[in-house]
This record gives C-alpha cells, structure tokens and sequence, in this order.
C-alpha cells in the first residue's frame, strides 16, 4: 500500500480538441488537485481535425503522476494522453531568446560562449545582442549561467515541446 | 402528435424544448429570468413538458438530483444568467461528487455584451469548470442542437454527473438547424470504457475463489449503473455467501433485512462491518471510491488485505488506497462477466472455508453496535426514527435527508431493500439538499411516500421550498429530528474541543408548526415518546405536505463513531467509550 515515494518528473503530450476553454480545463485540473507544473506548451497541431498538442512537464510520486494521467483522460474534449518517457525513448526542445548587454569589455567573450553553444545571434545594436537558443532544458540552463554574468537583461522562453523517436505516434 | 421532419428551422429557444423533449424530459426544475425569457417563452407554448417553479436556484439542483437519482433518469434545470447560475453552484457541485446526471441550462447575456460585465452576466462556464462533469458556452445556434444532445449523454454515461450549457440571450433569439438526437455523431473524445477487460475479471474470479476472509464493499456505482447492476450484485453477493458492507452512497443496493449484510460502513457504520473491513483477507470494492469518511486513517486500513476495485472511472482506482487489481468497467457488466466466470469455473460456495470468518463477524455483530439507552420522558432521536421505519413498512417508501447526526441514524436505522429509495448529500455534505430533493422524488413518484428526514438547523437552509411544494400539492413528509443543536458540529465540539458549544446551538428557532401552517402545509409537533408512534400515523394519514417537529434529546451523540485519524478497529461505541480510546490525536483533529 505505501507506495514509493520519490518525485519523478515526467512530459506528457496531451491531444484536445481546439475549442475555448479547454486550456483552462487542463490548467484547472492541475491547481485544483494540487499537482505541479514545471512547463506547459499548446499549439494547434492538426487543423483539419481542430486538435491541439498540450505538452506538459510535471512532477510527483508515480501515484500522483497515474493519478494526473487519469483525471486528464476524463475530461471531455481530451483525446488521449501519453507519457512520453513511459512509453520509450523521445526528444525534448525548447527555445529561448536572450538578451545580453554586457557592455564593450564583454562582447567578444558573449559571442564565444554563444558560438560554443550554437546560439545564433537574431538582433543586434551597439550595446546589446539578442540570441535565439534551442534545445534541451538543461543546456539552455547551461547557456543562461554562462550568459549571466555577462549581462543578461531578458530571457524569453517557450516551455518543453517533445516527441517521441521513431516512426511510432506522439 | 404528428412525425416531425428530420431537420428543422427553429430558434433557439425553440430548439431548447425541441430538444428537451426528444430527449425524453417530463420535468424541468427551473426559474425565469431576463436571459432566459425566450425559452420561458417557448415552454409557455407547449404543453409536453411540465416545468416545476422552484423559490430559489439551489433548490432547483437539489430536486433534479432528487429526481434524478430515484427515476434513473437526467434531472433537468433551468435558470437565468447571474445570480441564477451561481446560485445554482452549490446543487451542481453536490451533483458532481455524488455523481448525478443532471442536465443544467443558464440564460447568459448577448454574446456581444459577454466579458462587459453586463447586467446579470457572470463567467457561468468558468465559474463552473470545476463543479460540472463538462460544460458548453454556445455561441452559434447551429451549434445548439449537437451540444443539448451530447449533454445530456455526457451527464448520463459513463461515471454520471452534471452538465451545464450556457445560452446567450441572442442565440435563444436566432434560427438555426435543429438536429434530432439520432443524427448527432458520438464525439470522438469521450469514450468511457463499459466493458471490463477479460483477465482482470479471471484475475478476480481466482481471489475470490482463495478468500477465507472475504468482504464486498459495494457503493453508489451499483445505484448508478442501475436495477441491473444491483440485481447481479445481489445474485454475487448470495451465491458466494460473503458478508457484504455497504456505503452511504450505495445503500439499497442489496437488501438491507438480509443477514448477509452487515450494516453501513465507515465513520458511523457498525462494529461488525468496519471491524470485518479492518480484518479481511479480500476486499471487494465494486462501485465504491475508497472515500476519506470510509477509510479513515489509510495507512491502517484493511492492512491484511487483497483489494479489488471494480469502477467505471479510472480516476478513482489508486486515489486513496493503492489496490491489487482494478478492473475498469460499468458494474453490471463488470458483475455479469464475473458471474459468467465463476460460472464457467464450475464455482461453489464454500461455507466451510469461511465459516471461522462468519464466527468472528457473529461475534462483533453481537456487540449490537447500534443499541442507544433508551427512555420513557425524552425522545432519543433513533428511536423516532427506528418507529418511522417500523410505521411505513409495507407502503412504497423514499427517504431524503439533510446533513448532519439525522443523516447518519436514518443511514444506520432505516433499512433499504431496494435500490433508487434514498437519496442523500454524501459527497458534499449539503445541508438543505434533502427538502428539495423530496420534492423532486415525489414528482417523479407520485403515488409514493416520500419522507425527508431532516434536522431543524439543515431544514432552515432550503424551507423556502415548502412554498413550492404546496404550490404544486407535493405530499412530501418533513420528518424533523429537532435537538436544538447542529447536532454534528455540537458532537466534534464534545469531542474535540473541549465542549466549547461554538455557535452550534440555534436560539431562535421557528415554531414549526406554525411556520407549515403559513405555507399552506399541516404541522404537528411531538414532544413524548409516548405519542411518536401516533404522530406518525397521522402524518403517514394526511394526504398533503407536513411537517413534524419531534422534540429529541438535544444531547444525544451519533455512534458508533471512528474518530478522525484512527483505524477501524478503533471505534467509539457509545459515550463510556470515550476516556477509554484517549485524546484524540493532533494529527485526526485537523481533518475534517
């Protein structure tokens, strides 16, 4: 009966149809029952068929995260939910834009750190340059502590979109 | 009436009625107002469908359930935009814990104006997210047709509950397409799953077949999948020779007469059940959720057990209580392919393996849990209640209650053999549920007797419904347990913090008798144990709505009582018992 009861995090790719308020369900359901969200993204991802692709990272004990999967299969417009990691292997990206003003002394070093982590710069003035970096969550954390102590002012960023590999769906 | 052609133009309002009625609807439950003029008008012209005028918006909720959970079928409401949608907020959440179908219509203002904060405008579907199973904000009328039919199959399969569809004023007003039910399309996302699936169903025939200490504990999912369900758990629940429990919720899902059943489960069910629920090798949940008021403390619950939970949600299974096998499907079902496997396995009961079970639960059966010190100068609210049940037998009997000790007696002392005859506020806990929800099972019974037993605070909370009930000569019976007290709040106060009376004593209580006679209904007043079982007689006598104020001990406490925070074989059997069990813990004091 006392299951483990280690945090895990999980990313779920959730599949609603695209119609007001659904959103709102989703989120709901999740400040309601008191479960966490660590990033949340939605698109229309099928027009045809007006269905949206939620992605959301969230974490609890695997009671909490069945528990997640099974209120968010209830609701009414939700088409289907799939743990990402439970069902193999997937890729996660997400994209950030930062912008660092570090001033003359620092601006070789900012375009250093950004070659090495492939930002490619998308704006630039005299005293600042804005970088769009896409990957995972931790090495756009990576990118940002370099960044910071060279002056970033604004950071920008999308939440985890994921799919899975292979030729299989979601 | 003539055949209708398939597809119509109509306006909306019209569309709502058409809809209504193609839907099976014989009773609206409802209240006008500015936003839903246009439908008032459109019912004004029609006489297939019987609207009933509520005197408040809550208590219109309240009699659909009330309707709803004795007929089988949707109850139905309909109120303005505003305040009527957030009055009716409390009914829809009671609904949705108590898993009613009920099919809720709001008038809402012009599209135009929503988000203007216009007269009477509220976010009806974001203030009712979260206490409807689904909800609808229609913006086209040629959407209307296809969202009337799909709610009223969201509200009534699957795990039931309430819907609510929100109706700007203008698109009442617009004409569109109206669309009979049989051409709307099943919408491809909402596929509650019915049929079990096979090994699970093996798997549990195999439990059951190694049980030594068996228990089913079966709960309102049995009443909810309906007759069929109850009849095949009734066929499982004799052919095994188990003992069986039962909850708040499912009582009348098996006969409560036989001794097979061993009384209510949980906070204030009998030694026997809970103290067999604590001790069984083998659990059988068929329709129940494993609620906190059955648990109690559930790292102690039923520790030597194997649990099976049988449940149409699969939201439900591993919520609470982590269990061995869960088999996802509609009860009957789930009980028909169980008989069918036992069946094919060739089962016999064996009381031979079970017999030292039965010896133990005899034996926690003969503490006689219910027994209460009875007395010839007051009357002791069981035993007003035990000579209601002994006065109505043999007559066609539905009992509501409102919340509070009342509930718990009447849910411990009047039996029910059969399903759809009560009908309470589990879940939720509402005090004034069960006036108007009398009111909608006497509408959909009309021959029948139907009793609200109530307490004299909870009955305050909706009295204004008596008005309605007189209005439409409803001869519903207000049985009140009057001890003065809230009594429930009064017993935790005892019990819990110190006997600080806080508040739960009401100074200034009506005279109840007068007050029926002021809304056009007969009261009666009974204050000796002598006289009960002649006040009842005269009340069961009189053809009309009454109310009978019968004067109980105010201090008499609810038991047996698992105090919150302890373990099932830690019950509180009557006031001697409490120094015995020690303080109650910090921990179950701050539960609810």
């Amino acid at each position: 009966m006392t299951a483990p009861e280690t945090v895990e995090k999980h990313t779920m790719a959730v599949l609603v149809d695209n119609e007001p308020g659904v959103l709102a369900r989703v989120i709901g359901l999740f400040s309601g029952r008191g479960y966490n969200i660590e990033s949340l993204t939605v698109a229309e991802t099928d027009p045809e068929n007006k269905l949206s692709r939620i992605t959301i990272v969230t974490s609890g004990t695997p009671m909490v995260i069945e528990q997640i999967k099974a209120q968010l299969n209830r609701i009414v417009p939700v088409h289907g939910v799939h743990d990402l990691g439970e069902e193999g292997a997937f890729i996660e990206r997400e994209l950030a834009l930062v912008k660092v003003t570090g001033g003359a002394d620092n601006r070789a070093e900012t375009l250093r750190v950004a070659d090495i982590f492939h930002a490619r710069v998308v704006d630039t003035t005299p005293e600042s340059y804005v970088f769009e970096m896409t990957g995972s969550t931790d090495k756009l954390n990576a990118f940002i502590n370099l960044m910071t102590p060279l002056g970033v002012v604004d950071i920008s960023r999308t939440g985890v979109v994921a799919i899975s590999r292979g030729s299989g769906k979601f | 009436m003539a055949a209708q052609p398939e597809v119509r133009e109509m306006s909306g309002a019209e569309m709502v009625i058409r809809a209504l009625i193609d839907q099976g609807v014989e009773v609206v439950f409802g209240y006008p107002g500015g936003a839903v003029l246009p439908i008032y008008d459109a019912l004004f012209k029609q006489n297939r469908l019987r609207h009933i005028l509520v005197r408040h918006e809550q208590g219109a909720v309240h009699a659909a359930e009330g309707y709803a959970r004795s007929s089988g079928k949707v109850g139905v409401v309909l109120v303005t935009s505003g305040p009527g949608a957030t009055n009716a907020v409390t009914g829809l959440t009671d609904a949705l814990m108590d898993s009613v179908p009920v099919v809720c219509l709001t008038g809402q203002v012009p599209t135009h104006l929503i988000g203007n904060d216009a007269f009477q405008e509220a976010d009806t579907t974001g203030i009712t997210r979260p206490c409807t199973k689904h909800n609808y904000l229609v913006k086209d009328v040629n959407d209307l047709a296809r969202v009337m039919h799909e709610a009223f199959t969201v509200a009534r399969t699957g795990r039931p509950g309430p819907v609510v569809v929100d109706l700007p004023k203008d698109v009442l007003f617009a004409n569109g397409l109206y669309l009979p039910p049989e051409s709307v399309p099943a919408r491809k996302s909402y596929r509650p799953q019915v049929k079990p699936e096979a090994s699970r169903i093996a798997a549990a025939a195999q439990l059951i077949m190694a049980a030594k200490k068996p228990l089913f504990y079966g709960g309102g999912g049995l009443i909810n999948s309906g007759p069929r369900a109850c009849t095949l758990f009734t066929e499982l629940v004799r052919m095994t020779g188990f003992p069986l429990t039962l909850t708040l919720m499912g009582l009348g899902a098996f006969p409560a007469s036989d001794k097979q059943y061993l009384g209510l489960v949980g906070m204030h069910g009998t030694f026997e059940s809970n103290n067999a629920m604590h001790d069984c090798d083998l659990m059988i949940n068929i329709g129940a959720r494993f609620d906190d008021r059955v648990t109690g403390k559930v790292a102690a619950f039923a520790p030597h057990s194997r649990k099976i939970h049988v449940d149409i949600d699969r939201s439900s299974i591993n919520k609470n209580v982590r269990v061995d096998l869960a088999v996802v499907g509609d009860c009957a079902e789930v009980l028909a392919a169980l008989l069918a496997e036992l069946k094919a396995q060739k089962y016999k009961a064996d009381p031979a393996r079970i017999a030292p079970w039965w010896k133990q639960i005899e034996t926690w059966r003969k503490r006689d849990s219910l027994r209460y010190a009875k007395s010839d100068t007051i009357i002791k609210p069981q035993y007003a209640i035990e000579r209601l049940y002994a006065l109505t037998r043999g007559r066609d009997v539905f009992v509501t209650t409102e919340v509070g000790q009342h509930q718990m007696w009447a849910a411990q002392l009047f039996k029910f053999d059969q399903p759809f005859h009560w009908m309470t506020s589990g879940g939720l806990g509402t005090m004034g549920y069960g006036l108007p929800a009398a009111m909608g099972v006497q509408l959909a019974h009309p021959d029948a007797l139907v009793i609200d037993i109530a307490g004299e605070a909870s009955i305050l909370m909706n009295i204004q419904e008596m008005s309605t009930i007189c209005q439409y000569r409803l001869p519903v019976k207000v049985f009140i347990i009057n001890n003065q007290y809230m009594g429930m709040v009064r017993q935790w106060q005892e019990l819990l913090h110190g006997g600080r009376y806080s508040e739960s004593y009401t100074a200034a209580l009506p005279d109840f008798v007068k007050l029926a006679e002021a809304f056009g209904a007969v009261g009666m007043r009974v204050e000796k144990p002598a006289d009960v079982d002649r006040v009842i007689k005269e009340m069961i006598a009189v053809d009309r709505p009454v109310i009978v104020d019968v004067a109980v001990d105010p201090t008499e406490n609810c038991f047996p009582m698992i105090p919150s925070g302890a373990a099932h074989n830690e019950m509180l059997l009557g006031p001697e018992d409490k120094q015995a069990s020690g303080p109650i813990s910090e921990e179950g004091m701050v539960l609810v």
